[in-house]
């Protein structure tokens, strides 16, 4: 399988691999995917209070579209409010990417992380756990 | 200095050696006669070098000429095989003893008869090396069963199974054994009688030999294998599988089996060489690496090693100036990692993470150093990226982590 050019470039020059303390007050970290699944997805936001991404690191278990649609969602969510990042859909990652049909749960993966990243800082901050949004529409799609 | 990029996958294809193309050559457009014209000189080269080829085959394995039915490879081999023997045999018996890591064309085949209502199968499991116990396939003998099949080396973790054994306990029930001998053929030592085996499906392209041609041993004496052909013709091979006989093929496997005859012995030690310094160099560089399969019943060209917290595709991409093969789930068609390798009871994760690396004729120890060195950075790189690497370097057990999975 040929990989897409963008694939290949998040993939040999990833940005914002690393980690944040994770008990920082300001980090909110996902961790998405499971090892027997072959893919696991870490995503770490600095929020600030206003709401506001100021910062974010990956690391990423999974094939290189994985680790390229991780790679790719740190630069999206960046300056982003945390509303606008949760309004970010896998469709956008998978256009951006050019990801063939059987990478599309890469794609999800990466939104999952994007939720469960703000979820975990909204926790943090005492905030009412707002539902994560079910993803069900997107993980249909990744099957068909 | 190394040529890039480095062919490390010898258990998917080889190569053809250019002494079996020069052997090849003449066959394509002087010696082009179809091996059945009996009445002129065209057909008589043709079945000569037909004729040569056949001895040289049956030679490397112990075998009669006439015992060598040439087939399109080792596919339809292991389908005649199966299919063959099941409608021959169905008045004494519809029973398969196979197991879990064989090739899918023995798999599937067994599989197809059970579909059909014209077959029971049996699949044994291995132990953690990949090994059938010789014990089980005795005690998984019924008074129906009319077919053992069982490969001679398995294609992802090289574990060689024991085969004499198991030959045995099929003569001593009068139950026939079919073998699968795709990976062993030119790499150690394949004797038909020696092994007791009635049906044997072989291949010319893992030795060195052209694709699109491989044959399957059929026992002429004690006992007289029948088979009811899976292709209907002309009635060539003793009508067992008709067909224009595939005369340049032929010619080259023939070669290639005088070359593996001739060489086979000095070359599987310079592979285990090669091999063991693959290995040794691999596990001396990174933590966390498993070797899958047998660590000394195995090929001596292969090596299957998951690298834990790194999956397998990924390091795949990192090294793609090097061509070996993952048990990934992300190479495969169904996104399920290999069968093979979850049959050991390897963990899922390391499943994902495992590479097959196949040594082969043409590999040297400048590759293999290459191969050791690169790979060791991108192992090293993709770790550095891992969140499973970093949860473990924590002192996190992963069996007791809670995965948020889809």
């Amino acid at each position: 399988m040929a990989y897409s050019d963008k694939v290949l470039d998040h993939y040999n020059n990833p940005r914002n691999v690393g980690s944040f303390a994770k008990d920082a007050p300001d980090v909110g970290t996902g961790v998405v995917g499971a090892p027997e699944c072959g893919d696991v997805m870490k995503l770490q936001l600095k929020i600030s209070d206003a709401g506001v991404i100021e910062d974010a690191r990956f690391k990423t278990f999974g094939c290189g579209s994985a680790i390229a649609s991780s790679s790719y969602v740190t630069e999206l969510v960046k300056g982003k409010r945390i509303d606008d990042a949760l309004a970010i859909r896998n469709t956008s990652i998978v256009k951006e990417l050019n990801l063939p049909p059987v990478k599309i749960h890469c794609s999800v993966l990466a939104e999952d992380a994007i939720k469960a990243a703000i979820a975990d800082w909204k926790k943090r901050k005492g905030m009412t756990e707002v539902e994560v949004q079910d993803n069900q529409d997107n993980k249909e799609a990744a099957k068909g | 200095m190394v040529k890039l990029p480095i062919y490390m996958d010898n258990h998917a294809t080889t190569p053809v050696d250019p002494r079996v193309l020069d052997a090849m050559l003449p066959y394509f457009s002087e010696k082009f006669g179809n091996a059945a014209s009996r009445n002129h000189s065209f057909g008589w080269a043709a079945e000569e070098g037909v004729d040569k080829a056949r001895n040289a085959i049956a030679s490397l394995i112990g075998a009669k000429s006439k015992e060598i039915i040439f087939t399109s490879g080792a596919t339809e081999s292991d389908n005649l095989a199966i299919k063959g023997v099941v409608e021959f045999y169905k008045e004494k018996g519809s029973h398969i003893i196979t197991c879990v890591t064989e090739h899918k064309a023995v798999l599937d085949s067994c599989r197809a008869l059970e579909r059909a209502g014209k077959a029971t199968v049996t699949y044994l499991p291995v132990d953690r090396y990949g090994m059938v116990d010789p014990d089980a396939v005795k005690a998984a003998i019924t008074d129906k069963t009319v077919l053992i099949t069982i490969m001679w080396a398995n294609n992802e973790v090289g574990t060689i199974h024991p085969v004499a054994e198991i030959g045995r306990i099929a003569k001593q029930s009068g139950v026939l054994f079919h073998c699968d001998a795709v990976q062993a053929l030119g790499k150690v030592p394949v004797d038909v009688d020696k092994a007791g085996i009635d049906l044997m499906s072989l291949t010319a392209h893992k030795l060195y030999g052209p694709k699109g041609i491989g044959a399957i041993y059929v026992r002429s004496k004690g006992p007289r294998v029948r088979l009811t052909p899976i292709i209907d013709g002309g009635g060539h091979e003793r009508g067992m599988r008709s067909g224009t006989l595939n005369v340049t093929g032929i010619v080259g496997f023939g070669a290639a089996c005088e070359i593996a005859a001739a060489e086979m012995a000095e070359e599987s030690s310079k592979l285990l060489d090669l091999r063991n310094r693959l290995q040794a160099g691999l596990f001396e560089r990174l933590d966390d690496i498993y070797l899958n399969g047998h660590p000394t019943e195995r090929l001596p060209g292969n090596l299957n090693v998951s690298f834990a917290y790194v999956e397998g595709e990924s390091l795949l991409m990192g090294i793609n100036d090097i061509a070996v093969s993952s048990g990934s789930a992300c190479t495969s068609a169904t996104l399920e990692p290999s069968y093979v390798i979850r049959a050991l009871g390897v963990d899922e994760e390391l499943a994902h993470s495992s590479i097959r690396f196949g040594i082969g004729r043409f590999n040297t120890a400048d590759e293999v150093d290459f191969v050791t060195e690169r790979v060791t950075k991108e192992v090293r790189r993709l770790r550095d990226m891992s969140p499973l690497y970093e949860m473990a370097k924590e002192g996190i057990d992963l069996k007791t982590v809670q995965w948020k999975a889809e």
